[in-house]
C-alpha cells in the first residue's frame, strides 16, 4: 500500500482522476447530454463536486492518522486545489450561464438570495487559500500565519454546508444535505476529539511532575504527540 | 386523445411547444420523488386503471365519477399553455382537455361554495416518495370558485395528442396556466366544493413562500429569490439568454378581472 503510494505515477494518476468530474461535464455540455435545462445541471453538478472533493481533503488527515499511513499527506494539497477549482468553476457557470456575467444582476441576486452571498464567501476563502499553496507563500507569509489562513478550509465547510442546506430549503429536501452534513461534521468532530485528547496528554505530565513519576507516562507522550 | 382546437380566448398559445421529451423529463412530482428526473424514472408503478373522482362538499349533485364517464362528459379540446414554474424555468406544452367549468356546472355547487379543493393521490405502495416528509401528504390544492370557474382551468387528460404520461399527472390533472405550477394538481382523486379557503400542500409546508394565490407575478418575487425572470426550457441551451416573466403569465388580458382591487402583493 505504502508503496503504491509512493509511487512516481500516484500523483499523476490522482491529478487524472479529479479531472474526470470536469472532463465529463464539459463533454456531456457540448454533445448536449445535460437534460432538459443543461445550465442548471452544469452549476448543481459542479457544486456537488465541490463538495465531494471538499470531504476528500478533509477525510486525508483522519485517515492518515487512523491508518498510520503517513504517505497520504503528499496527496492533501492536490485535492485542495480541486475544492478551489471545482468552487470557482461552479461560481463562474453560475455568473455565466445563469446571470449572463450581468454585475448589476449578480449583485441583484446576491441580495435576494443570501445563500449565494454564502458561497461565494467560501469561494473566497478557497481562493485565497489555493493562491497560496506553494512551498514560498509559506516563507513569504511565515509558517503561524499561513497555518491560521489555511485553517479557514473548516469555515468553508460550515459555509458550504450552510449555502447547500439554504438552497435546497425552498423546497424542503433536505435528504443530500443530510449526508454532507454527517460526513463533514464526522471529520470536523474528529478534529476536535484529537485536539481534546491531545490537550489532556499534554496536562498529563505537569500533574504527574509534581507526584512521583509512575509507569511510563514519558511514552504515552511520545506516541500521543 | 384527440381534441378539437379550442374556441377559448387566449387557449391557444402560438410560441413554439417544449419536446415532448423534455416535457416529460423534467418535472416535479414529489410523489415519484424529489429530483426532476426521478417522476420518469419512478412513475411507470402508478396504477390508472380503475380510476374515479369523487365529487363532494358543498354541491347539488355529489358522486364519483369514472375516468371513463370523465373523458365524455364534454368535447376534448386542444389548448397550448405557457407553464411557469415558481422555481424560474418555463415549458410551452400542448394539453388535451376541457375547461373544469363543464364538470363544475354538472355537479351544481350550492350557494354556500366559495373554494374548490383538489386532493390528489398518495400511495405509499406506488409512490415511493410518499414515504418521504417533505410534504404533508396527500398533496392538496384550491381554487377560488371563479378562478375554477374560468374557462383557461383545463381538466386535462392527455398532452402532445395522447393520453397523460404517468410522470405528467396521469390519468387526470388540473392545468391553471396563470399560476405557478405546483398549483395545477397532478393525478387527482377527489374535488371537494367548500366555503373556507382550503389548505394546500406548499402553503402547509412554507406559509410566507408559497401563497394560496401563487399567481405568476414578476413584480412580487419569492422571499429567496427573483420571479422577475425565466429560464425557457429547450431554449438555446447553455447560453439561452432568461426571458421577462409576464403578469400572470401571460394570460391577464384573460384573467385580470378576477383580482380587480386586491392587494397581489399581500394576497401572493
Amino acid at each position: 500500500m505504502k508503496k503504491l503510494l509512493m509511487h512516481r505515477a500516484a500523483k499523476p494518476v490522482l491529478f487524472t482522476v479529479c479531472l474526470l468530474p470536469f472532463a465529463w461535464l464539459l463533454y456531456a455540455a457540448a454533445a448536449d447530454q445535460l437534460g432538459a435545462n443543461p445550465a442548471e445541471a452544469l452549476i448543481r453538478s459542479l457544486g456537488d463536486w465541490t463538495l465531494r472533493f471538499l470531504c476528500a481533503v478533509l477525510a486525508v488527515t483522519p485517515l492518515r492518522v487512523l491508518t498510520g499511513t503517513p504517505a497520504l499527506a503528499r496527496f492533501r494539497r492536490m485535492l485542495g486545489l480541486f475544492v478551489a477549482f471545482y468552487a470557482l468553476a461552479h461560481l463562474l457557470s453560475y455568473a455565466a450561464f445563469d446571470m449572463g456575467f450581468d454585475a448589476g444582476d449578480i449583485a441583484k441576486d446576491i441580495a435576494k438570495r443570501p445563500f449565494i452571498l454564502v458561497g461565494s464567501f467560501a469561494g473566497l476563502l478557497l481562493a485565497l487559500m489555493a493562491a497560496t499553496s506553494f512551498n514560498r507563500a509559506i516563507k513569504a507569509l511565515g509558517a503561524v500565519r499561513w497555518r491560521w489562513l489555511h485553517r479557514s478550509v473548516y469555515a468553508v465547510a460550515g459555509l458550504a454546508i450552510l449555502h447547500f442546506y439554504w438552497m435546497r430549503a425552498g423546497k424542503h429536501n433536505f435528504a443530500e444535505v443530510a449526508v454532507y452534513g454527517a460526513i463533514l461534521a464526522a471529520l470536523l468532530g474528529w478534529r476536535v476529539w484529537e485536539a481534546l485528547r491531545k490537550r489532556q496528554a499534554a496536562r498529563a505530565p505537569r500533574r504527574h511532575a509534581r507526584a512521583p513519576i509512575r509507569g511510563n507516562t514519558t511514552k504515552n507522550i511520545a506516541t500521543s504527540a | 386523445l384527440p381534441g378539437v382546437a379550442s374556441k377559448v380566448p387566449g387557449a391557444v398559445t402560438m410560441e413554439k411547444a417544449t419536446s415532448y421529451e423534455d416535457a416529460t423529463s423534467y418535472n416535479n412530482f414529489y410523489e415519484f420523488g424529489t429530483d426532476k428526473s426521478d417522476p420518469a424514472r419512478n412513475a411507470s408503478t402508478l396504477k390508472i386503471d380503475p380510476w374515479s373522482v369523487s365529487v363532494e362538499g358543498l354541491v347539488k349533485k355529489p358522486g364519483k365519477f369514472s375516468l371513463d364517464e370523465l373523458l365524455k362528459l364534454s368535447a376534448q379540446e386542444d389548448r397550448i399553455y405557457r407553464l411557469r414554474c415558481v422555481e424560474g424555468w418555463s415549458m410551452v406544452i400542448p394539453w388535451v382537455g376541457y375547461s373544469l367549468a363543464e364538470l363544475i356546472k354538472r355537479v351544481e355547487p350550492l350557494g354556500g361554495a366559495k373554494y374548490v379543493e383538489f386532493v390528489t393521490l398518495a400511495d405509499k405502495v406506488t409512490m415511493p416518495g410518499v414515504n418521504s416528509r417533505v410534504l404533508d401528504w396527500p398533496y392538496a390544492e384550491g381554487l377560488r370558485l371563479d378562478e375554477a370557474m374560468h374557462p383557461l382551468t383545463l381538466l386535462t387528460f392527455g398532452m402532445y395528442g395522447e393520453v397523460l404520461p404517468k410522470q405528467n399527472g396521469a390519468p387526470v390533472r388540473i392545468v391553471v396556466p396563470w399560476k405557478y405550477g405546483f398549483k395545477s394538481a397532478k393525478s387527482i382523486v377527489k374535488i371537494r366544493f367548500t366555503d373556507k379557503e382550503p389548505a394546500t400542500a406548499w402553503n402547509k409546508a412554507a406559509a410566507q413562500e408559497y401563497g394560496f394565490y401563487s399567481n405568476v407575478n414578476p413584480e412580487v418575487d419569492h422571499p429567496r429569490w427573483s420571479q422577475a425572470t425565466e429560464r425557457r426550457i429547450g431554449e438555446g441551451g447553455l447560453f439561452a439568454k432568461r426571458r421577462k416573466t409576464l403578469m400572470f403569465n401571460g394570460y391577464e388580458a384573460q384573467v385580470g378581472q378576477l383580482y380587480a382591487g386586491m392587494d397581489l402583493k399581500k394576497n401572493f
